[in-house]
């Protein structure tokens, strides 16, 4: 799915994240995360991003992610949205029954 | 289907806030409510159901009652707000400013569609209906009994008394003809009733007031707009040891008047009536719920 516009969601307070979205046209996916438990939960943290990301069949975006201790299901909500804006879908609820 | 768990403080947290939904889940409140329209800004209605829907989904508190407050049944966030607060599986669904029992109707009828279509059981989610205006109010036993999904009414104080025109005071004699008609609708509905907020969250002794009213009337909660509420008004929800004791003394000689055959039955000199004996069973009723544990075979 095709990122139509640069988009950004979710705070900088804490146990939130901030997930900006950008095109990338035919460059890919570049996830950049800046965490204060980056040394701990980095890997973790990009992989949720990119399992959204290519829930969405995004596969070419710039994703810049400011953590400020979100757990899981938080960094999944705010991505999910972060897409839906970028690509001016709405969220496919059918696909969660 | 109306359970039995104790409703009697609502907490509301914000969709909008990360922090704020995490924290909620850690105080006293029996309900906590995950709120997607009043407390969210235009601008992150979206944002907000993920993140209300996921966390209900995935993170709910185990111990708590847990409703979404949706947002205004014609507003344009409606279909997709639902589309989300099913799929989460909360115990109920809160729909505000409810003023025909049409609307519920519908807005219940949405949710038994997307509970089928969605695989789900139907009919466990329940609704909760809030009452924010004199039209409200006067279609309120229509609207509690226009679906049994519709478990409780919510009176919304401050709406209700903009419709009114009325002017808000701490001692509410502003709403007491409103508290009054939504009680008599609910206990005739059979559904529960829930008082408005008393929204000065640093005058305790006035809050401690306000609640003693809402239990003496009869209501079953309240809302609360802090968590600092949440204690004193649980604590005037649940019976005291000496409540208790007269309780269990009222049903022992109810009792015992059955076993000797007699028409009349007295307690501390006092006739016992059926009311009474009504009362002591809803006092006890209610410290089981909140946990107290009572002895012997009066339960």
């Amino acid at each position: 799915m095709e990122i139509k516009q640069a988009v950004m969601v979710g705070t900088l307070e804490s146990s939130d994240i901030q997930i900006s979205i950008s095109p990338n046209p035919n460059k890919g996916l570049e996830i950049q995360l800046q965490s204060v438990v980056n040394a701990q939960f980095g890997d973790s943290i990009i992989a949720t991003i990119t399992e959204v990301l290519e829930s969405f069949g995004i596969k070419d975006a710039v994703v810049n992610a400011a953590d400020r201790g979100a757990l899981d299901w938080i960094i999944r909500a705010r991505t999910q949205a972060a897409c839906c804006r970028a690509t001016e879908t709405k969220f496919d609820w059918e696909g969660e029954n | 289907m109306q359970t039995a768990k104790l409703k009697r403080t609502s907490l509301y947290a914000s969709g909008a806030n990360a922090i704020n939904m995490i924290q909620a889940a850690f105080y006293n409140e029996d309900c906590l409510v995950y709120d997607l329209e009043d407390s969210v800004p235009t601008s992150e209605k979206d944002s907000a159901r993920l993140l209300v829907y996921n966390t209900v989904r995935y993170h709910r508190p185990a111990d708590k009652y847990v409703l979404i407050r949706v947002n205004g049944i014609y507003s344009e966030y409606i279909d997709e707000d639902l589309e989300a607060a099913v799929r989460a599986r909360p115990d109920a669904i809160r729909i505000p400013k409810v003023e025909y029992p049409e609307e519920a109707a519908r807005i219940c009828q949405r949710i038994t569609e997307i509970e089928t279509a969605a695989g789900m059981e139907v009919g466990k989610i329940e609704v909760w209906c809030n009452i924010e205006s004199y039209l409200g109010l006067i279609n309120a036993y229509e609207i509690a009994t226009a679906d049994p999904r519709i478990v409780a009414l919510a009176l919304g104080a401050e709406d209700y008394t903009a419709s009114m025109k009325s002017h808000r005071t701490k001692a509410g004699a502003e709403i007491f003809y409103a508290r009054n008609a939504l009680l008599t609708a609910c206990r005739h509905a059979g559904v529960e009733a829930i008082d408005a907020v008393f929204s000065d969250i640093n005058d305790i002794e006035g809050l401690k007031e306000d609640t003693a009213l809402t239990r003496n009337l009869g209501f079953d909660g309240k809302t609360c707009v802090h968590p600092r509420q949440i204690d004193i008004v649980n604590s005037f929800f649940t019976p005291s040891p000496k409540e208790i004791k007269y309780a269990l003394r009222v049903l022992e000689a109810v009792e015992q008047g059955k076993l000797q055959k007699k028409g009349a039955v007295t307690l501390d000199g006092s006739m016992i009536d059926k009311p009474m004996e009504l009362r002591a069973r809803t006092t006890l009723a209610q410290a089981e719920a909140a946990g107290i544990k009572i002895g012997g075979d009066q339960l």
